[in-house]
């Protein structure tokens, strides 16, 4: 091997993306900006709140939830979250005892439009292995209060298909908007380990 | 492909690294280099179009198991971008060296060339309600079938409206993969863990050809069985 520069990059996971960024860069595959444009998209643009908002129309117009469990990549088309990773979404409906949640064993695959990046913990070997096996108890671990009578049904995404949770809207939120109704819906409930509730944020706490 | 990848059902890990609505999605990234991971893959796959994602998804499977495991995440993808690109030929193994100072290790070069959709075993597809049969094969290369399910017996929920190419031809570079739709199959716990199983279910997005209907199973069983 010989030696090519003063600053050699570690062979670190940090070293070995340079060193391959360099490489494409020096052959001219970069265009210019688009690392930093497509860097903008994945980390404020694909967000949880795209999925809130969707779920909070479906809890308050009954026309829209139909078709978003019709249809649901028509449904998130609608507000404009659909392309890379979210090109065929469906809705998964929860009920009072039944809780969907949502899985890659495979590798990581998520709606990125609507739920945003898969998380860490979301790729972790500890969740790929263990949900498809023990999902409950996975749910209860991660401190979901999920009682006796809940069936989980969990969802593992290995094709195209991307999905989303639809939560059941909890009680004493009849008289909420829907923009106070989408701060109840996390990224975990949108992927099925949290299901919301009306106690976890007081009415007119938000933003305060 | 038969590798530690296929992790669903495997036991003897410890608790998720989490509590829920803790926000630890934010930041997106942890690290200064973690953007480069899908960015670089999409240049590469999206951009100069060298490669379809399942070509993405196969050569991070084809990484050694020790590799595979000690990688990060975003690391693999990085592993997974720079070995399609090199076998590509569009870039080198020692261009990646010299820039990096240090032997940059690939995954390992695939030994199969993958394989066509199987023919259809039914004329028609399968509707809501079928009950299917996940085929009891053994691939050798990438296939989207998680092994838990593997000659499993399940219900169909959903068939898709599109239709997608083939993920064991166009894994492996394949371009004129046949396209077919895939089936939301539920299995329930007991069919998949063993009677001692709770209550529950896993539904997994299969494509057509890992399927036969088993009612069309039992009567060609029954043909033969009639002709003994």
């Amino acid at each position: 091997m010989k030696e090519t520069s003063h600053d050699l990059l570690a062979n670190t996971p940090s070293g070995r993306a340079n060193a391959l960024l360099k490489v494409m860069t020096e052959r001219g595959y970069v265009p210019e900006g688009f690392i930093d444009t497509f860097t903008h998209t994945m980390e404020v643009e694909w967000d949880p709140a795209n999925g809130a908002r969707v779920v909070a129309r479906a809890w308050t117009d009954p026309e829209f939830r139909e078709l978003l469990l019709r249809d649901g990549t028509a449904a998130c088309q609608q507000f404009g979250y659909t392309g890379m990773q979210g090109e065929y979404i469906v809705a998964l409906e929860n009920t009072p005892t039944l809780q969907n949640v949502i899985v890659c064993s495979l590798c990581s695959c998520t709606a990125w439009p609507v739920l945003g990046l898969p998380p860490e913990w979301y790729k972790s070997f500890e969740f790929r292995a263990r949900l498809v096996r023990e999902g409950a108890d996975v749910l209860r671990e991660l401190g979901e209060d999920l009682p006796d009578d809940v069936v989980v049904k969990v969802w593992d995404t290995t094709a195209e298909s991307r999905y989303m949770v639809l939560p059941v809207r909890p009680a004493g939120t009849d008289d909420w908007s829907e923009e106070e109704l989408a701060a109840l819906i996390t990224k975990d409930v949108l992927i099925g380990v949290a299901r919301p509730r009306a106690v976890d944020l007081p009415r007119g706490t938000e933003g305060v | 492909m038969d590798g530690i990848h296929d992790l669903g059902g495997v036991q003897g890990f410890g608790k998720v690294p989490h509590r829920i609505n803790s926000k630890s999605y934010k930041p997106v990234f942890h690290e200064d280099w973690e953007h480069l991971g899908y960015s670089l893959t999409v240049v590469g796959g999206g951009l100069l179009a060298a490669y379809a994602t399942d070509e993405l998804r196969h050569a991070i499977e084809r990484m050694s198991a020790r590799q595979y495991f000690s990688a990060p995440y975003f690391d693999r993808i990085i592993v997974g971008t720079a070995t399609l690109l090199v076998e590509k030929g569009l870039i080198t193994q020692e261009e990646l060296d010299e820039a990096l100072g240090s032997h940059f290790e690939l995954a390992a070069r695939s030994n199969n060339p993958g394989r066509p959709a199987p023919a259809r075993a039914n004329t028609a597809p399968f509707e809501i309600g079928d009950e299917v049969q996940v085929r009891d094969e053994h691939i050798e290369g990438h296939i989207r079938v998680p092994g838990y399910c593997r000659g499993k017996r399940g219900t169909v929920l959903h068939r898709t409206t599109v239709s997608w190419p083939f993920p064991d031809a166009i894994g492996h570079g394949q371009q004129d993969a046949a396209h077919q739709p895939t089936y939301h199959v539920e299995f329930s716990a007991k069919a998949l863990w063993g009677e001692g199983a709770r209550e529950g279910s896993v539904v997994v997005d299969l494509f057509e050809g890992y399927l036969t209907r088993v009612e069309a199973a039992q009567d060609s069983l029954a043909a033969q069985t009639d002709g003994t």
